[in-house]
């Protein structure tokens, strides 16, 4: 019999944190935002568990975005940057194995997509995707070309700031997660009603990349560093004891 | 003063746009990457157990179907063992992922996917729970994922007893976490954001 430290259940996500649903500066979430309380209930198995993505799904190249669509010896246009960093819980334990996926308008702000209606040129040789599932330590890294800043309908003159969008599988369910990144110094980030919803300047700068020149690749490409943080679990010797005793 | 508590945060979430399928569902969207979608098939052999389809659309609070949204499920085998690497009570079906993934069709939004009735789990506490299927769905103007359970119509005496459902204050409310059953092994469940027929939603 295991001597180690029982696991109990996730800690509840902390929603005075987390955006809430209905915020009207963000057009969109007026009618698709639930009215209702949410109903909180303890994690279960439901929850705790989590699909198995092997590092054998991956082929050579989902984690670079710059030649992962191009053409035999072309490469996507834009600024060559490396985004790096570790996907770690609410304890500070690295979560290894976590399948991380990533999507972003290339250089000139245009998504490849037929609903996209920005003129700005779809580049031939980049998709705007990539994949990737972190180390032992729980660290991660891409290389993308810089996303560009694009204009959406909300309201008259929106502007999203450059980002990277996030999804994040960890070892339970209830780690499920998708968020976006955001460049240290992007003057559109204040003006951005998505980014608005997030409730503090705090919580704005945890989503908010800095330059990393350690990390850097001299004469070929700057560095970005930016960690991922999951709802923790408990662990606990006195967890999970059967009711009474 | 006192001594810090050095937690981190979670990373707040962020809508998943317009675009999420670009970066889940690629191959749905014309970029021809990966080899194929993750999550499109949840079967990759012979199944143990009823195999169902369940099929559901995403209404917002007017009642337009969303087509720009991407649903996960999460579920158990047919014994009701997860394909997970926290699964320590036995050995799952190695033909069930238990793992799906739906872009939804790009001209009515409705989803399907195609698995297999799913086992009964406890508690932690030992209590049984009904049998359901853990689901999660994002979309742009949903700021932050939604979760949900798809529990069975015909599983009447499971229900009563289920401690997630038999605790819920607004009785009238339990129907929408019930996939209605439209024919052997057919079920379908939608997904209301808002309104009278506002689905129940999870803070777990």
């Amino acid at each position: 019999m295991s001597t180690g430290p029982k696991t109990g259940g996730f800690v509840p996500r902390d929603r005075g944190w987390q955006p809430d649903a209905l915020t009207p500066p963000y057009k969109t979430s007026v009618k698709r935002s639930p009215q209702a309380a949410l109903l909180s209930f303890p994690t279960t198995l439901s929850e705790e568990t989590s699909p198995v993505f092997g590092h054998g799904i991956l082929g050579e190249l989902d984690n670079d975005l710059i030649l992962n669509f191009a053409q035999p010896g072309q490469s996507a246009i834009g600024p060559r940057i490396i985004v790096h960093g570790r996907v770690l819980d609410e304890m500070g334990r690295p979560v290894p194995g976590a399948l991380l996926e990533f999507w972003q308008a290339n250089a000139g702000g245009r998504y490849r997509h037929k609903k996209e209606k920005y003129q700005a040129a779809l580049d031939p040789n980049f998709g705007g995707c990539g994949r990737t599932i972190t180390g032992e330590d729980g660290s991660y890294e891409f290389r993308t070309v810089m996303p560009g800043p694009y204009p959406w309908p909300n309201g008259m003159n929106d502007w999203r700031p450059a980002h990277i969008h996030f999804s994040v599988f960890g070892h339970g369910f209830a780690q499920r997660l998708i968020t976006q990144m955001y460049f240290e110094g992007d003057p559109l980030i204040p003006l951005c009603p998505i980014v608005g919803v997030l409730k503090s300047q705090e919580a704005i700068d945890q989503l908010t990349a800095p330059l990393d020149m350690h990390r850097t690749v001299p004469m070929d490409a700057r560095a970005y560093k930016f960690d991922i943080v999951l709802r923790g679990r408990r662990q606990n010797y006195f967890e999970n004891r059967v009711e009474g005793l | 003063m006192v001594q810090k508590l050095d937690y981190l945060r979670e990373s707040p979430s962020q809508t998943a746009g317009p675009y999420v399928h670009i970066g889940c569902t690629p191959n749905f969207t014309g970029i021809g990457i990966y080899g194929g979608d993750l999550g499109t098939a949840m079967k990759t052999g012979p199944v143990q157990g009823q195999e169902i389809v369940i099929k559901g659309t995403v209404f917002d609070g007017t009642g337009t179907p969303l087509r720009d949204a991407m649903i996960e499920i999460w579920q158990p085998d047919a014994a009701g063992l997860f394909a997970s690497a926290n699964e320590t009570r036995g050995t799952p079906d190695p033909n069930f992922t238990g793992w799906g993934r739906s872009p939804g069709d790009m001209e009515t939004g409705e989803f399907i996917f195609d698995t297999v009735k799913p086992g009964a789990v406890p508690m932690p506490d030992g209590r049984m729970q009904a049998p359901h299927i853990t689901a999660w769905i994002v979309a742009r103007g949903i700021n932050i994922g939604l979760h949900t359970r798809i529990y069975f119509e015909d599983e009447a005496e499971a229900n009563a007893k289920d401690p997630l459902l038999s605790g819920i204050e607004h009785q009238n409310r339990v129907p929408t976490l019930l996939a209605r059953k439209e024919g052997e092994g057919q079920y379908r469940f939608d997904i209301h954001l808002q309104g009278p027929d506002e689905t129940i939603f999870l803070d777990i």
